[in-house]
């Protein structure tokens, strides 16, 4: 157990760090895109990721970066992207939105809402096909599951019995817009029974939880080849897009702000570790650890050389 | 006339505004139609002001909202449609083609959808392959469809309410560049004649033909000029569906040199469209046409990508050289002047106080 809690919180620490260090840095104007910071949201990553395979694939939105990081997505390349940079893991085309690194399997980043609900279900129609031991997992926010290629997915991945998880991010909120107004409730378990899809409902932001339910989904998936709904209740503290808070537009009410502040992923895990006889002195050395590695990918991504604009005409077609 | 010297965002928010007033019928839909954004201040304090009724939060579905504005519009109501992003609509293009487009056509007159979808076009800040389309030439293509795109405060009011009275569903393109801008506007509300072109300087020697942002870039451009005794004949292509090219035939015909230049790719824009009209009308120009735009290449994220992706004033004024073919002296006497005067700014900022989007 404790292996695996050192190995969790590595994955959440880097990932807080990393968006921290962004919305630190993002003022002095290199990274020049929009950036949808997923502090708070760690543990949805993090938790089930930890169980996927290198093969198995990985398909997310415009809020990508935990995802791609828990893939084991590339830290450098990822940073020099959003620096615009030609060591960018897509060369500069894309920004912080369409992270991708198919050596891990982190497949592609779409930031048109639900958009790669589609190519995920076809990855996983792929993977049955050709008999592969691998799953499909689309990460996905509350608001896709209003969009009409989430339903046209869902049915198909049940009617041919694809091995593809919906992980379902519910963090109540589309940019300022709660999910009260939206849809008429929060429980996707309605969507999911609708076609018959096995559902759970998880704590977001308890990563020991994500991780435990998810080990026990994913081999199901994976044994079964069947679909599977998830979903996550989580929290995001910054503004929807860009570096800062923005509780003072009063958008959220501030008890609910608190409440998942009290709730934070990472404190949880930190009282975890202490809880299994992990010291304070043992993370502090982890967490020191993982700083000086982020700081140094910074500093390469800083000075990067902007890529060539020649290379914008490259690749339209294979 | 009281005029006054407000912003483009405030101009459209105007618009809304009394045209609410005008018309019992009109109502807005749209994602955060009342958040703290509101469409970048565009329609804040609708609600507030003119109550629940007048406005209505979408779930992030535009594929149905879009066919709920129709089929609501089709019994009489009057919807404004309220986009972020142009791409957002691409869900909707079933929608927007085969129904919005084509009720009228079907049923021979006796449905008129008069909806207005609102939706701005995203440049700069490394916005990127999917948030930085204009596709005015995309819907242009397609009969039924009005296309606006104003460029100046003043069309932006004006056109808008003309939209909104409109019986057709109109496409209205903003682009976000545009909504810092600021001039003169008419207080009053008045229902004006959608045009496809506005004149916006006079002169005999060239033609040049732009919209949006581009047309502020040549604006500066022709002011230059102009002191150089090089008078343009500069037109705002405002609305290019549906397209009347009178206006140019006549003042292609006097300068016989014609630019052109397109917000979206050069290849199958609006340039092709206007300068194959010129030709059939046996017009004999007396340097080949130009076309200037986007290259035939996505939109990429990074600055350093964006360098020669969209025209500038420089490329401009190239152009017209090789057009009037101006002699060496002179055009770099005129590309010097012009160097001085503008701003060496990042090539992804409208402007300094720009700071990330939204
Ligand atoms: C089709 C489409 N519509 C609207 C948008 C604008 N938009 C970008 S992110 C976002 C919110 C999506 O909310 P959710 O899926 O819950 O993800 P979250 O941002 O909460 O992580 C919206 C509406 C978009 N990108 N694509
Ligand atoms: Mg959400």
């Amino acid at each position: 157990m404790n292996n695996n809690l050192i190995k969790l919180y590595k994955s959440l620490y880097l990932t807080r760090f990393v968006e921290e260090t962004i919305s630190k840095n993002y003022s002095k104007g290199q990274m020049r895109c929009p950036v949808h910071l997923s502090i708070g949201q760690e543990a949805c990553a993090t938790g089930l990721i930890e169980n996927l395979k290198k093969t198995d694939k990985l398909f997310s939105n415009h809020r990508c970066h935990a995802h791609y990081l828990a893939k084991g997505g590339n830290l450098r390349k990822m940073l020099s992207e959003i620096y615009g940079k030609n060591n960018g893991c897509v060369g500069g085309v894309g920004g912080s939105m369409h992270l991708q690194d198919q050596s891990v399997g982190m497949v592609s980043s779409i930031p048109i809402v639900s958009s790669a609900m589609g190519m995920a279900t076809g990855n996983a129609l792929y993977q049955k096909r050709n008999n592969l031991n691998e799953i499909t997992v689309i990460y996905c926010g509350d608001a896709s599951l209003e969009e009409g290629i989430f339903f046209e997915c869902a049915n198909f991945a049940s009617l041919h019995s694809l091995p593809i998880i919906f992980a379902c991010e519910n963090n109540l909120f589309s940019v300022y817009t709660n999910i009260k107004e939206r849809q008429i409730d929060s429980n996707f378990k309605k969507y999911a029974s609708a076609f018959k899809i096995p559902y759970k409902k998880i704590d977001g932001n308890r990563v020991d939880e994500v991780y435990k339910s998810t080990k026990k989904i994913i081999n199901l998936v994976r044994k079964k080849r069947k679909p599977y709904f998830v979903q996550m209740d989580t929290y995001r503290y910054k503004e929807h897009c860009g570096p800062s808070d923005d509780d003072h537009l009063k958008y959220r009410n501030s008890n609910e702000v608190k409440f998942w502040q009290s709730k934070d992923p990472i404190s949880y895990a930190k009282k975890l570790m202490k809880k299994n006889n992990i010291n304070e002195k043992k993370i502090k050395k982890i967490e020191a650890k993982i700083e000086i590695f982020v700081n140094k990918q910074f500093k390469h991504a800083e000075i990067d050389k902007l890529p060539n604009y020649k290379e914008a005409s490259k690749h339209i077609y294979v | 006339m009281f005029k006054r010297n407000i912003s483009f965002t405030e101009a459209i928010r105007e618009a809304v505004f009394q045209s609410i007033k005008k018309d019992k019928k009109l109502f807005l839909m749209g994602e955060g139609v009342d958040d703290p954004s509101s469409m970048w201040g565009t329609i804040k304090g609708v609600k507030k002001k003119f109550g629940k009724s007048k406005t209505i939060e979408m779930p992030v579905s535009e594929n149905g909202m879009i066919g709920v504005a129709i089929g609501s519009a089709i019994n009489g109501s009057k919807v404004l449609v309220n986009l972020q992003r142009v791409e957002f609509a691409l869900y909707a293009f079933e929608q927007i083609i085969n129904n919005a487009a084509k009720t009228s056509y079907i049923s021979r007159g006796k449905h008129s959808v008069p909806i207005v979808i609102r939706m701005v076009i995203g440049r700069g800040w490394g916005q990127g392959p999917e948030h930085g389309q204009s596709l005015e030439n995309i819907f242009s293509a397609i009969p039924g469809l009005k296309v606006v795109i104003p460029a100046f405060p003043e069309e932006a009011k004006s056109m808008l309410i003309a939209s909104i009275f409109d019986p057709n569903p109109v496409i209205f393109l903003e682009h976000r560049w545009s909504h810092f801008t600021r001039g003169k506007v008419d207080k009053k509300f008045k229902i004006k004649k959608l045009k496809s072109f506005n004149k916006i300087t006079s002169g005999s020697k060239l033609t040049l033909i732009a919209n949006s942002v581009n047309v502020l870039e040549c604006l500066r451009v022709s002011k230059l000029l102009k002191k150089y005794n090089i008078d343009i004949d500069l037109f705002n292509l405002c609305m290019p569906n549906p397209l009347d090219l009178t206006e140019i035939i006549r003042s292609v015909k006097k300068t016989k040199h014609v630019i052109t230049i397109d917000l979206s790719h050069i290849r199958l824009g609006m340039g092709s469209e206007i300068i194959s009209t010129i030709l059939e009308n046996r017009i004999n120009l007396k340097s080949p046409p130009i076309r200037l735009g986007l290259p035939f290449h996505p939109v990429p994220s990074s600055r350093g990508l964006v360098k020669n992706f969209y025209p500038t004033g420089q490329d401009i004024l190239y152009s017209i050289q090789k057009s009037l073919k101006i002699p060496k002296v002179k055009f770099s006497q005129i590309l010097k002047e012009y160097n001085l005067k503008s701003e060496k700014l990042p090539i992804d900022v409208p402007d300094p106080y720009f700071k990330g989007p939204f």
